[in-house]
Formats: structure tokens, C-alpha cells, sequence
């Protein structure tokens, strides 16, 4: 067991229990941002500021009874939440998060803050999102009720229509980058233009950032994309029959899948752990901050914007959005081939 | 460098637990009542398959598999056996109804799994071809799969892509049959509607 082993073991538990407490702080902020934008107070009696609530709400889930209706198909039924979660935590195993460190010199050589470096590490995180699709689409299935059936379909069907994008924009970015590792990625957006603009790719991929942000939020079903659980027509989607900690698995893998979406976009588009006046190891502060800021935009446009109608939600995907990343792939290949960017 | 042995061993054991596991699931797919239970396994069998590519040293190819077969294809699947709602195949049913099992197509499925057998003994017997690792990291690196996919080989590639897109075509025209009649104004029999 050499020291760099024993740092990398400690660093995937760390970014394991990470994962599973962001799915807490995610909800705390939500239900706070939520209230902030509804002039109310939010949760303020647990703990200070109402801090304890999501702990609260973890206890009261796993305390509750666990039920399955008597026509479900039990082995799939069990199985669904456990596709979904195991998919939202593998998926964050190939994003970087900050610069080698040294863990203040007890590791000899440069520890990467990334739990795995792949070589193909954006299609490790595309692959892993469509597997997460099978924890949905069997949970309407096997749950044997109608609500649950379309809620798994209707989910299935926007995340193969938005995936088409979302892929797209993945590929510009990998025209300008050369390179499909995530850690490159980020490092190519090092430094500045003119001492002034960060060479961050949103500035080169403007439109691919736009495309990026909404099929991430159709991906990860949330509002105004988040018919697999529109309440008002399908009580709660593909999720309706489950119950205890069956459905606290699905929620935090919403929630996990958020946190990945944007640790994504951040490497992607704003330039990973590079930022000023920071040294180069406390980019995990920067790389947090940005993080952070899109989770937030997120909240914010759940609570700002109605859900659209299901069609056009489709029509949408096929006919604004695929079209627009299209273009966009081939202006950033014509952009590369001619400019060299 | 470490010793080979060293490197090897784990990537053995690694290979037969994933051959195993191919095998089996693959063999399960086939044996199930269930078409929903299939199509998963089918799901697993493919998870394992692209387990080998990555101890082949093809991350790419590992990579493509889960996203193409395991993510997009198997969806369609699962979603077609999830619509129509196939329910359990009923043995004595299927026995008494079902063509496939009449005595004709049976013979000759007979047939074809003989061959199939042949082919395959002939196949795994008759040594020569190219075994063990690839070359150069043929298919390791991205830029060389692209750069033999449309040079080297870009006929073929234009090929079957014109051929996918010919079944694509066929199946739209297929499928708007029912809509192009029904738009086709008084004219039709069901023009009245």
C-alpha cells in the first residue's frame, strides 16, 4: 500500500459521503431559494436557520414503511432504485474537481483530485447518464400502475429526445479541446485573453452552454422539464408506488444527477478549478463557487418557470434545439478547421 | 515497470469473470419467460462484453458499446416490449398456435443451429488469423479509429450509412401510411370522419 493508494481510496470515500451530503444541502437550498421566491420563510425550526431539516427529512424517510403494491413485479420493483442511484454516484467518478495536490506534502506525487482519470472520460459520463434512464423507465413498469407507466414513459422518451443534443453540444466542445479527457479539457481553458477575459469555452461556445444547460435540465427531469413527474397529471410519475428509503434513493439520484450536470459544465464550459486570485491549489474553491452558481440557476428556474406541455417540450427538442446544436457543431468544425482555434 | 506476471493475473481472472458472466447472461436471455427479464439481461451481457473491450485496451470501443447498444438500442427495445405489454408466454398456448413451433419451422431451425455449430467449430479450430493485442494501439486512441473509419475505410462507411438511411426512410413511409390516408381529404373511405 503506497501512500498515493491510501490517498486515492480515501479520496473516492470522500467524494462518496460528498455526494450523498450535496443531495442533502440540495434540498435545504431548494426548499430555502423556493420560499425566498415565494416571499415565505422556508424551513426554520429544526436547527438553526432551519439547517437540521434535511436531517429531519432523512430520519422521517427512513422510518417510514416500506410498501409495494401486490402487483408489482418485485425483483425489477427492487431493483429500479438501485439502477438509478448506483448511476448518479458512478457518473461523478470521472469528473475532475481541482488540481493535483500533494495533500501538504504527504503524498509524494501529485494527487488528482478525480476519483478515476479515463482517457475517455466525457463519454464515460454520457454512457453512465443513458444507463440511468433504466432505473425510471422500469420503475413505471414495474410498479404496475398507470401513473407510474407513463411517468416512466414520458421520462424515457425526453431523455432519448434531449440526449440527441445534449451530445451534440459535448461534441463541439471536444472539436476546440482536441480531446475527449475532462482534465485536459480544463486545462486548455488556463489563463486569460487580453489579460482580462478567462479563456473559458463559454466565451467560444456560447450557443453550446444555452443547449448544454437546458437539455441538462430535461435530462435530469426538472422543472419546467419535469413531466415524468408532473403532479397535477400523473400524481408523482414513475415514482408514485414507491415508498421509505426505495424513494429517497430516487430522489437523491435526482439530486446527484444535478451536482454531476453542473461539475460537467463547469469542466466543460467555465474553465473547471482555473480562476483569479486564487493559487492554483485552492481551485476547489473556484470549481465549488461555480458549481454552486449553476445548482442555484437551476433552483431558480424550477420555481420561476412553468412546466411546458408535453408536445411541446418534443417538438422543442427535435425541432429548435437538435437543429441549433447541429449548426453549432458545424460552425465550431468549420471555426476549428479554418482559424484553428 | 512492474513484473508482467504481475500486470496479467488480475486481468485474467478479470477476463473469465466477464466472459462467464457474458455467457451466462446471454444464455439466460434466451430462457426466460419474461421478454422484460430478457431485454435486461441482454443489457447485462452487453455490460460485460464492453468490460472485455476495456481489458482489450479499447476504452473507446468499451465506451461506444454502452452508449449505443446498452443506452439507445436496448431502450428501444424495452420500450417496445413495455408498450405492446407482452405478456408471459403461455407454453401449451404456444404449442398448440404458435408457427414457429409446427414441426416445419422446427426442422428447420434444427438446420441452422447445426450449422451454426459447424461454422463455429470450423471457426475456432482452424487457428491462423490474428490473435493476441492489437498493434499500435489501433483502436486505444480516438484519432486513429477516426482516421481509419474515413480514410481507410470511408466506402464502407458511406455504404451502410446510406443503408441505414434507407431503412430509416422505409420505416417513415411505413409508419405515415395510416397518416397520409387519413389526410387524403373526402377521397378516402374514411374521409367522412
Amino acid at each position: 500500500m503506497t501512500p498515493l493508494l491510501i490517498a486515492q481510496i480515501g479520496l473516492t470515500l470522500f467524494v462518496f459521503v460528498m455526494l450523498l451530503s450535496s443531495a442533502a444541502v440540495m434540498v435545504y437550498m431548494e426548499r430555502k431559494v423556493a420560499a425566498a421566491l415565494q416571499q415565505r420563510i422556508g424551513p426554520s425550526l429544526v436547527g438553526p436557520k432551519g439547517l437540521l431539516q434535511p436531517l429531519a427529512d432523512i430520519i422521517k424517510l427512513m422510518f417510514k414503511e416500506e410498501l409495494r403494491p401486490a402487483a408489482s413485479d418485485w425483483i425489477i420493483f427492487a431493483l429500479a432504485p438501485m439502477i438509478a442511484a448506483t448511476c448518479a454516484f458512478a457518473a461523478f467518478a470521472v469528473v475532475p474537481f481541482g488540481a493535483d495536490t500533494t495533500l501538504f506534502g504527504l503524498v509524494p506525487e501529485g494527487l488528482r483530485l478525480q476519483v478515476a482519470d479515463v482517457n475517455v472520460a466525457i463519454l464515460v459520463v454520457f454512457a453512465i447518464a443513458s444507463m440511468g434512464v433504466y432505473g425510471i423507465v422500469l420503475a413505471g413498469w414495474s410498479s404496475n400502475s398507470k401513473y407510474s407507466l407513463l411517468g416512466g414513459l414520458r421520462s424515457s422518451a425526453q431523455m432519448i429526445s434531449y440526449e440527441l443534443s445534449y451530445g451534440l453540444a459535448l461534441a463541439s466542445v471536444l472539436l476546440i479541446a482536441n480531446s475527449l479527457s475532462l482534465t485536459d479539457i480544463v486545462n486548455r481553458q488556463a489563463g486569460t485573453w487580453w489579460q482580462v477575459i478567462p479563456r473559458w469555452y463559454v466565451f467560444l461556445q456560447p450557443l453550446g452552454f444555452v443547449i448544454y444547460m437546458i437539455a441538462g435540465i430535461a435530462e435530469t427531469n426538472r422543472a419546467p422539464f419535469d413531466f415524468p413527474e408532473a403532479e397535477q397529471e400523473l400524481v408523482a410519475g414513475y415514482h408514485t408506488e414507491y415508498s421509505s428509503m426505495r424513494f429517497a434513493m430516487f430522489f437523491m439520484a435526482e439530486y446527484i444527477n444535478m451536482v454531476t450536470v453542473a461539475a460537467v459544465a463547469t469542466d466543460l464550459y467555465l474553465g473547471g478549478w482555473h480562476g483569479p486570485f486564487l493559487p492554483e491549489s485552492l481551485g476547489w474553491i473556484w470549481f465549488l463557487v461555480k458549481v454552486g452558481a449553476i445548482l442555484f440557476f437551476y433552483v431558480w428556474m424550477r420555481w420561476t418557470l412553468p412546466r411546458y406541455r408535453y408536445d411541446q417540450l418534443m417538438s422543442f427538442g427535435w425541432k429548435v434545439l437538435l437543429p441549433l446544436a447541429v449548426v453549432n457543431l458545424l460552425v465550431t468544425a468549420a471555426g476549428v478547421l479554418y482559424f484553428g482555434l | 515497470m512492474k513484473d508482467p506476471i504481475e500486470e496479467t493475473m488480475p486481468e485474467t481472472v478479470l477476463f473469465y469473470i466477464f466472459g462467464a458472466f457474458a455467457v451466462v447472461a446471454s444464455l439466460l436471455v434466451i430462457a426466460q419467460r419474461n421478454p422484460v427479464y430478457s431485454v435486461l439481461l441482454l443489457i447485462a451481457s452487453f455490460g460485460a462484453l464492453s468490460g472485455l473491450y476495456v481489458l482489450l485496451d479499447a476504452p473507446f470501443v468499451a465506451v461506444i458499446q454502452i452508449i449505443v447498444y446498452a443506452g439507445a438500442i436496448m431502450v428501444l427495445f424495452l420500450f417496445v416490449v413495455m408498450l405492446l405489454n407482452a405478456p408471459q408466454e403461455d407454453t401449451e398456448h404456444d404449442l398448440k398456435v404458435h408457427p414457429l413451433l409446427r414441426r416445419g419451422p422446427l426442422r428447420f431451425g434444427a438446420v441452422l443451429a447445426a450449422a451454426l455449430v459447424v461454422e463455429l467449430v470450423w471457426a475456432l479450430t482452424k487457428g491462423g488469423g490474428e490473435s493476441g493485442p492489437f498493434a499500435g494501439g489501433a483502436v486505444a486512441s480516438v484519432a486513429a479509429i477516426g482516421r481509419s473509419l474515413f480514410q481507410e475505410y470511408s466506402f464502407q462507411f458511406e455504404v451502410t450509412s446510406i443503408l441505414i438511411l434507407v431503412a430509416m426512410v422505409g420505416a417513415v413511409v411505413l409508419a405515415s401510411r395510416e397518416v397520409l390516408e387519413r389526410r387524403g381529404g373526402g377521397s378516402g373511405p374514411s374521409g367522412d370522419r
